[in-house]
């Protein structure tokens, strides 16, 4: 009790101290490092971490309206990091992200990582720290059956590709397909809607998600292969090598001892 | 502070945003005003049968979230062979879904014209519906004024639902504009700046119809 008590005051003086520091200094990266040192203990302190995942993502991160649980490959990785970090696998607490709120949401401290089938990017390792790569993916195209769109050059001026707001995919098919008109949406299950109800003509994200779909619905299916390569990483705050390298090595275990392929297996059946 | 080279770097993305929204917002203006006078006069006709249809609309439209009706005219008519492109769906639910409180905006002003107004004007020998243009209309269009042009700032901010559903307007490219460079506030930010471009001039116009009708009579 006592020592809490002191060590929360001990806080609060260590951040004015940083706080004002940064003030004199340069500022911003000044800080950001001061506070980053502490992300991994902070989360062994609380002894729990905050987890970002998909809820609308078939075999990555899906709700089961019936148990009311996420479940999913993103999930399970997650849980073994839980495992692995904190020693329990239930001390681990998932909040919904999209591809459009997961970086704001982790810069806000709302979650400690990101697990939702996000690619590794230049641009986003400005934005974030990733992780080793935890699952190899590439962007496909999903129609329905019988569709005359047999792969990308099949993206002429007046078809309509649906992609999901704020996802590499969005940005890929634009250079790829430039004639193609590009929709955008909230997230899966509404770009799948609008693919269903015909407001497009093909749907394309990551090979991975797209399974999901033409699992849920046999009258779609992917074509083309994969024309990109989509490779994803955990992401963490800025900063925060302490805890990208707790889950790289929490990533080596999964691999080493077989249970990331135990987990790969339960979830993605094609490849 | 804000970074204004967000705006200035995606100021043709914004601008394509906020023309589509000019126009989905002054599209619905005219037709939730059409649609919301014939529902309101359908309320206050002396025909029962009129009456139902008028309140059945009301209650209905009213009572469910824009947001439905956007998704039923963009994904739901596709089931029975209409396709409609987000941004027509988008502004026929706007169109649709504000007229609902322009009836009653209107209805009510009607009403609120005391009755003995119509009972005074129909013995002096005029008609219901000359009573109705020489007495009645003159002196509720006062009342009536305020709350349309409320309804019509609502309905510039509601056009928003467009971005949900792929319609191409402010939002929508606001949310790209926010996904490729990584930054939320500022980009919504400037989002919200175009929308007050668009509503204070229209709360201003309001504001001054308002003025010059209390005047005149």
């Amino acid at each position: 009790m006592f020592k809490s008590k002191t060590s929360k005051i001990a806080g609060i003086l260590l951040l004015s101290a940083s706080m004002l520091l940064s003030a004199c200094g340069k500022g911003g990266e000044k800080e950001t490092a001061g506070t980053a040192k502490n992300a991994l203990e902070e989360i062994k302190s609380k002894d729990k971490i905050v987890i970002g995942v998909k809820y609308d993502t078939r075999l990555f991160g899906l709700k089961n309206p019936s148990t009311g649980k996420v479940e999913g490959f993103d999930i399970d990785i997650s849980k073994e990091l839980a495992k692995d970090i904190l020693g329990d696998e239930k001390k681990v607490e998932f909040k919904e992200v999209t591809s459009k709120t997961r970086i704001p949401m982790l810069n806000n401290g709302d979650i400690d990582a990101i697990v939702a089938t996000m690619t590794i990017s230049e641009e986003r390792k400005k934005e974030v720290d990733f992780s080793d790569v935890y699952f190899d993916a590439g962007q496909s195209l999903l129609v329905k059956k019988g569709s005359p769109i047999k792969g990308l050059k099949d993206l002429k001026k007046d078809t309509k590709v649906l992609a999901v707001k704020g996802s590499t995919s969005a940005i890929n098919i634009r250079e790829k397909a430039p004639d193609a008109t590009v929709l955008e949406f909230e997230n899966y299950t509404e770009a799948f809607t609008a693919l269903k109800s015909g407001q497009g003509d093909a749907l394309t994200t990551d090979d991975s998600i797209l399974y999901g779909m033409a699992d849920q619905d046999s009258n779609y299916e992917l074509v083309g292969g994969t024309f990109t390569e989509e490779p994803y990483g955990i992401a963490v705050k800025k900063g925060n090598k302490e805890l990208v390298d707790a889950i790289n090595s929490a990533l080596k275990k999964m691999k080493d001892n077989g249970k990331y392929d135990e987990i790969h297996k339960k979830w993605i059946k094609s490849n | 502070m804000l970074d204004f080279s967000i705006l200035i770097n995606n100021l043709d993305t914004y601008l394509e945003g906020f023309k589509n929204t000019v126009l989905a917002s002054i599209i619905a203006l005219i037709g939730s005003f059409i649609i919301g006078v014939i529902v309101a006069v359908m309320r206050i006709a002396p025909i029962k049968p009129l009456n139902w249809i008028g309140s059945v609309y009301v209650e209905f439209i009213r009572n469910i979230p824009l947001l439905i009706i956007a998704f039923f005219f963009y994904i739901g008519l596709p089931a029975i062979g209409v396709t409609l492109s987000g941004f027509v769906a988008g502004t026929i639910a706007l169109a649709i879904y504000t007229a609902s409180f322009i009836a009653e905006a209107i209805r009510a002003g009607i009403q609120s014209v005391p009755k003995g107004q119509m009972e005074a004007a129909r013995s002096s020998g005029l008609t219901y519906l000359q009573a109705m243009r020489i007495i009645i209309l003159p002196q509720a269009i006062k009342i009536v004024i305020p709350p349309i042009g409320n309804q019509f700032i609502n309905l510039v901010k509601n056009s928003a639902i467009l971005g949900m559903i792929a319609g191409l307007d402010l939002m929508y490219f606001g949310d790209l504009v926010s996904s490729h460079t990584f930054v939320t506030f500022d980009v919504y930010i400037f989002v919200g700046m175009f929308y007050l471009v668009l509503t204070i001039p229209l709360s201003l116009g309001v504001g001054y119809l308002e003025k010059r009708l209390a005047r005149s009579h």
